[in-house]
C-alpha cells in the first residue's frame, strides 16, 4: 500500500495530523475532542442528518458537518466556540420538542446521547408550548421494541439492516414530524444480527425486549469479557446488577467482532446464572458423598491421580490455562471434548464475522493444547483410566460409559446426573466467574475477566488445577491466572512470546495462527 | 388547465411564442415552426463549442438559483469513461409556479429539443426528463412527443442521422416538493426515498447512479434551442437592467390580479409596469399589499419594494428578495399576511423529507406557532421565537427547504410585523374592513 498523506490542521487549538480522507470528527477524536453527534456511527455510512456535529470551519461560509467534512491542509476548525454550540443547542431543543421525557421510565436513562448532550450543551428549558406528536410503541419482532416517542430519527438502526445486515428491514416511513422508523410489509426484527440496533440507538427507542425493564443502567456493573457463546470470540461487556448476568453488550475489536454481536450470543447468558451448583468440594466416604476442606478434596483428589494414567473429558469453555494444567496431570493419559453446534449466520457487512457453527469459546485452544475434538466424548477412555471430568455436564452419556473409569474426578460447575459415582468433585467458577484466555477460530487469544462472584466455596479452575498439581508435586502453586499463561507460554510454540500484558483487551494471535486481517466494516455507499 | 391569455405586446415571446398553439404540440406542427432546428445544428457542432456559446449567452439557471448554465455544463469532463447523465428537472412544485407545465402542455417537443441538446453538450447519451406525479396532462404530451422524436429518428441511435446516439426517457415522480432538489430527484430516479444527498460529491461528479451528472430545469434546456439557432450576441442583447441577467424569462402570475397566466419578458423588465399593466393591476377595489416574486421559498417583498424591482436575478435581490422560480404571487390587502405565511409554513412542514433535524421538527414547530397565533393564541414571546427558530433552521440543513420554511417568517415578521402585533394584542383581522379602508 502507497503511503498515506498526512493533512495538518488545528482543531480547538491543537495541532492534529491525520491520514488525507479522515472526517474532522474522527480526526478531533485523535485529539482527545469529542464532537457531540447521533447520526454518525463508525461501522456505519455516513448519513450527516442529525446536524449535531456542525462545527465552525475557519474562511467556510456555513458550519460544517463534521462527520462528512474531510479535512484539508491547514483547516481551523471550532468545536466549542459560540456559533458552533449555539447550533447544537438548536438541534437539542429540537430534538426534545417532541420527545416525551419519559426518562425515569426509560430504559436507556444513564446511558442515552440524549441526556448526555442535553447536560452537557443543551437549553435548560424548552420553548415549545404545543402539544407532542405521538405514536404507539411497537413490536418489531426478535428482539428488538420501537419506542417512537423517543426517536431521533438518526437512521443509524436502516443503515446497519440495509448495509451491514444486507436485509433491507426498515425504513423512515412519513415525512415532516410525522416521520417514524417503520418496517417493511412482511419484515421483521428476526435477522441473526438484528439486535445491534438496540445498541446503535442513541436514545430509548430500540429497546432490548430481554433487557426491558430489568436494570437502570446505573446499578450495572460492567466487565471487559469475551462472549463464550461460540468460536468467534466478540468482544464483549458483560454487566451484572446484584452478581446477576443481565446483559451483554459488544465491545470495538476491529479485529473480531468490530462492533457488533450476534443476537444468540447476547441472549445466551442466563448459563451463567444457574442456579444449581455445586458449592462444596466433595469427599466419597461410606455414606456417599460428603462436604470437606479443600484441603482435604485436593488431597483426595491428588491420591486418587498419582501414578495412574488419566483420562481427561474437558469443556471447550475452559480457558486455555485450565486446559493446559489438565494436560499436565494426564500422565500419559489423552483428553477430549465435544462441541455443540448450531446454523453458522453471518453477518454480511463485516469480512470474517459470523455466529459460528462451533458453540463455544475455546475450541481452537483445546484442539491447540492436544485435546480431541470428538462427538463421542468418553471414546478414548481406557478401562482402568481415572477419568477426570472438567467442565462438561456429560449430558446425554448414561452412567455406563462412565463406569469404564477406575474412579471418577469431577472438577466442574455441577455435577453430573452420570458422574454421581465421583470419589471427588471438585466445584470451580464458571466463565462469567473467573478470569482468563481463549482462543478464537482465527487462532486470536483474547482475555476475559470475572464479571460475577462465583457461589459458596467455588474456586476459579486455574486455582484448583494448580493446587491439584502442587499436591501431586508436579509444581510450585499459582497465585494468579497470568502466571499460569507465562508457564503455558514458556511450554508451549504456539503460546510463545505472549503474555497478559502483550495481549491486553484486543487479543493478539497465537504464533502459528492462520492469516485474518483487521475488519473494518465496509460503508457500502454514503445514501 | 385551460388556455392561455392572449399575449402582451410588451410581452418577448421566445419560449411562450406557441402557448395556446394546439399544432405545435405535434411533431408535424413543430417542425413546421422551425423545431428541430437547432438539434439537427447542435449535432453537427462540436459539444464543446455548444457549450461555449451557451455560456457566451449568459444563460442562467431558470429553477431558482440562476446559476450560469454554460459554466454547469463545462463541469462535465468529457472522455473520462464514465457514461455521463443529464437530468431534466421537471418536477415544478414551487407553489405559485406553472410556467414548466405550461412550456410542457403546449410545447412538448420544445423539451424534448432542449434535452437533446444538453444531452449532447455534456457528453451524455441519456437525458431523463423527471416531471412532477401530479402533471398528468403535461406528462401525456411529453410521453406523446418523446414517442414522436422517437419514431421519426429524432432521438435515439442514431439521432437526425448524425450517427451520435440521444435517449430521452420521461419518469414521473410520485407528487413530492422535495424531489425537485436535484439530489432528492436523483434518489427518486434511482428508486429510492427522495431525500437530498450531502455535497459533495456534486453532481457533475457522482450523481444519477454515481455518474457524472448534470440537472437542469425545463426552461433552462428549451432556451439553448434558441440560443444555438441566433446566436449568443442575439440572447445577451435581450437584457434591460443588469448585463449579468441576459434573455427572456417566463413569470407566472398569480394571486390577487386581474389577469395571471404565464408571462414572459426581457430581463430587467420593471416590476411595477408588469403587475399594473401586463397582469392588469389590482382586482375591482383592492390595493396590492405584498408580492411573493419567486415562489414561496423567497422573501416577501411589500409593494414599495415590488415597485421599485427590476425584473432580474440582481434586481429583486436589490429590492429585499429573489427571482428565484419567477412564480409570483401577488397578494391584496384583503388577505390576512399572517394566515398566508402560516399557509406557506404549513406546505414546509408537509413536504419536509425528516432528514435533518431542525428541518422536520423546526418546519412542524414554525406551523403550529403561526397557526397559534393565527387563532388569537399568540404570545408576545412567540415572535422571538418563531425568529430564532428559523436562525436555527437557516443554513445548518442538507438542503435550503428548512432555508425556504424560514424566509417568508422573517421577512413576514420584519415587513408586516403590525398585522402579527395586532392578533396578539387581540384584535382580529377583518378582511372586508381592510378592503374598504
Amino acid at each position: 500500500m502507497a503511503e498515506q498523506k498526512m493533512v495538518n490542521l488545528t482543531i480547538e487549538g491543537r495541532a492534529v495530523s491525520v491520514p488525507e480522507g479522515t472526517t474532522i470528527l474522527e480526526a478531533a477524536k485523535t485529539a482527545g475532542i469529542l464532537i457531540p453527534h447521533y447520526c454518525y456511527h463508525p461501522g456505519l455510512p455516513v448519513a450527516g442528518v442529525c446536524r449535531m456535529c456542525l462545527v465552525e470551519v475557519e474562511k467556510a461560509p456555513k458550519l460544517a458537518p463534521s462527520c462528512a467534512t474531510t479535512v484539508a491542509e491547514g483547516q481551523v476548525v471550532h468545536v466549542h466556540n459560540e456559533k458552533s454550540l449555539d447550533a447544537r443547542k438548536g438541534v437539542l431543543e429540537m430534538l426534545l420538542i417532541n420527545h416525551p421525557l419519559d426518562c425515569p421510565i426509560c430504559d436507556q436513562s444513564g446511558e442515552c446521547e440524549l441526556q448526555d448532550y442535553t447536560y452537557q450543551e443543551g437549553r435548560d428549558d424548552s420553548r415549545y408550548r404545543e402539544p407532542k406528536r405521538f405514536n404507539p410503541a411497537e413490536d418489531f419482532g426478535g428482539d428488538v421494541m420501537y419506542v417512537p416517542n423517543r426517536c431521533i430519527l438518526c437512521t443509524r438502526c436502516v443503515r446497519f439492516m440495509d448495509d451491514v445486515a444486507h436485509e433491507p428491514t426498515l425504513n423512515v416511513s412519513e415525512r415532516g414530524d410525522r416521520a417514524l422508523i417503520g418496517k417493511f410489509e412482511g419484515r421483521d426484527m428476526t435477522h441473526p444480527w438484528a439486535a445491534n440496533v438496540v445498541d446503535l440507538c442513541p436514545v430509548g427507542a430500540l429497546l432490548s425486549k430481554d433487557f426491558l425493564n430489568k436494570a437502570r443502567a446505573w446499578e450495572l456493573d460492567r466487565t471487559s469479557s469475551i462472549c463464550p457463546n461460540c468460536t468467534q470470540g466478540c468482544n464483549v461487556v458483560m454487566e451484572t446488577r446484584e452478581n446477576q448476568v443481565v446483559r451483554m453488550r459488544p465491545r470495538p475489536n476491529e479485529y473480531v467482532n468490530a462492533f457488533f454481536m450476534c443476537d444468540w450470543g447476547r441472549l445466551n447468558y442466563r448459563w451463567m446464572n444457574e442456579k444449581s451448583r455445586v458449592e462444596q468440594p466433595m469427599v466419597r466416604s461410606k455414606n456417599g458423598l460428603a462436604a470437606t476442606s479443600w484441603e482435604a478434596a485436593i488431597t483426595a483428589a491428588a491420591r486418587a491421580l498419582n501414578g495412574k494414567k488419566v483420562f481427561v473429558a474437558a469443556s471447550p469453555m475452559l480457558s486455555n490455562e485450565s486446559l493446559f494444567l489438565l494436560t499436565q496431570l494426564m500422565q500419559g493419559g489423552t483428553g477430549a471434548f465435544r462441541v455443540a453446534e448450531g446454523e453458522e449466520a453471518p453477518l454480511p457487512g463485516v469480512p470474517d464475522l459470523a455466529l459460528r457453527r462451533e458453540r463455544a469459546a475455546n475450541v481452537y485452544g483445546a484442539e491447540t493444547l492436544g485435546f480431541k475434538k470428538t462427538n463421542d466424548l468418553l471414546g478414548g477412555l481406557g478401562q482402568g483410566d481415572v477419568l477426570v471430568v472438567a467442565g462438561e455436564d456429560l449430558a446425554g452419556i448414561d452412567a455406563g460409559a462412565v463406569s469404564r473409569a477406575s474412579d471418577v474426578i469431577v472438577i466442574s460447575p455441577v455435577l453430573p446426573e452420570s458422574a454421581t459415582s465421583a470419589s471427588v468433585v471438585l466445584p470451580i467458577a464458571n466463565f462469567s466467574e473467573e478470569e482468563g484466555t481463549v482462543t478464537n477460530l482465527r487462532g486470536r487469544v483474547q482475555r476475559f475477566t470475572q464479571a460475577r462472584q462465583a457461589p459458596g466455596e467455588t474456586r476459579p479452575s486455574w486455582l484448583v488445577l494448580g493446587d491439584l498439581l502442587g499436591a501431586m508435586g508436579k509444581q510450585a502453586n499459582f497465585f494468579l491466572p497470568s502466571e499460569v499463561f507465562s508457564r503455558l507460554a514458556s511450554s508451549h510454540k504456539s503460546f510463545a512470546g505472549l503474555s497478559y500484558d502483550t495481549i491486553g483487551f484486543k487479543g493478539l494471535p497465537v504464533v502459528d495462527a492462520p492469516q485474518s486481517g483487521p475488519k473494518t466494516p465496509i460503508a457500502v455507499g454514503a445514501a | 388547465m385551460g388556455f392561455p391569455h392572449l399575449p402582451h405586446p410588451r410581452e418577448t415571446q421566445v419560449i411562450s411564442k406557441y402557448f395556446g398553439d394546439a399544432e405545435a404540440r405535434t411533431l408535424d406542427g413543430w417542425k413546421k415552426r422551425g423545431g428541430y432546428k437547432a438539434l439537427e445544428k447542435a449535432l453537427g457542432m462540436q459539444p464543446a463549442d455548444i457549450v461555449n456559446i451557451v455560456k457566451e449567452s449568459g444563460l442562467r439557471g431558470r429553477g431558482g438559483a440562476g446559476f450560469p448554465t454554460g459554466l454547469k455544463w463545462s463541469f462535465m469532463k468529457p472522455g473520462d469513461g464514465k457514461p455521463h447523465y443529464l437530468c431534466c428537472n421537471a418536477d415544478e412544485s414551487e407553489p405559485g409556479t406553472f410556467k414548466d407545465r405550461e412550456c410542457m402542455r403546449w410545447t412538448p417537443h420544445a423539451l424534448v429539443e432542449g434535452c437533446a441538446i444538453g444531452a449532447y453538450a455534456i457528453g451524455a447519451e441519456t437525458a431523463y426528463i423527471y416531471i412532477r406525479g401530479e402533471f398528468t396532462e403535461p406528462l401525456y404530451w411529453m410521453e406523446q412527443a418523446v414517442q414522436e422524436a422517437y419514431k421519426a429518428g429524432i432521438i435515439g441511435k442514431n439521432a437526425m442521422g448524425s450517427g451520435k446516439r440521444v435517449d430521452v426517457h420521461v419518469h414521473k415522480g410520485a407528487g413530492a416538493y422535495i424531489c425537485g432538489e436535484e439530489t432528492a430527484l436523483m434518489n427518486s430516479l434511482e428508486g429510492r426515498r427522495g431525500n437530498p444527498r450531502i455535497k459533495p460529491p456534486f453532481p457533475a461528479v457522482s450523481g444519477v447512479f454515481g455518474m457524472p451528472t448534470t440537472i437542469n430545469n425545463v426552461e433552462t434546456l428549451i432556451a439553448s434551442a434558441p440560443i444555438l439557432l441566433n446566436g449568443a450576441d442575439w440572447y445577451k442583447k435581450m437584457c434591460l437592467s443588469n448585463p449579468k441577467s441576459t434573455g427572456t424569462k417566463l413569470f407566472s402570475v398569480c394571486g390577487n390580479v386581474q389577469r395571471p397566466g404565464t408571462y414572459e419578458v426581457q430581463m430587467g423588465f420593471p416590476f411595477k409596469e408588469f403587475l399594473y399593466d401586463l397582469c392588469g393591476g389590482p382586482l375591482h377595489g383592492r390595493k396590492f399589499k405584498a408580492v411573493i416574486p419567486g415562489g414561496v421559498s423567497v422573501p416577501i417583498q411589500t409593494m414599495e419594494e415590488a415597485e421599485a424591482t427590476l425584473m432580474d436575478y440582481e434586481g429583486f435581490v436589490a429590492q429585499g428578495s429573489m427571482l428565484g422560480s419567477g412564480g409570483v404571487i401577488v397578494i391584496d390587502d384583503a388577505q390576512p399576511m399572517v394566515t398566508v405565511i402560516a399557509r406557506i409554513a404549513r406546505f414546509f412542514a408537509h413536504e419536509s423529507c425528516a432528514q435533518c433535524t431542525q428541518c422536520r421538527e423546526g418546519t412542524a414547530w414554525t406551523t403550529k406557532i403561526l397557526e397559534r397565533i393565527r387563532d388569537g393564541e399568540g404570545t408576545v414571546e412567540d415572535l422571538d421565537t418563531l425568529l430564532d427558530i428559523a436562525e436555527q433552521m437557516t443554513g445548518k440543513t442538507i438542503c435550503v427547504l428548512s432555508d425556504s420554511c424560514a424566509v417568508p417568517v422573517v421577512s413576514g415578521i420584519k415587513k408586516f410585523r403590525n398585522e402579527f402585533e395586532a392578533l396578539i394584542q387581540g384584535r382580529r383581522f377583518h378582511p372586508v374592513a381592510a378592503a374598504v379602508a
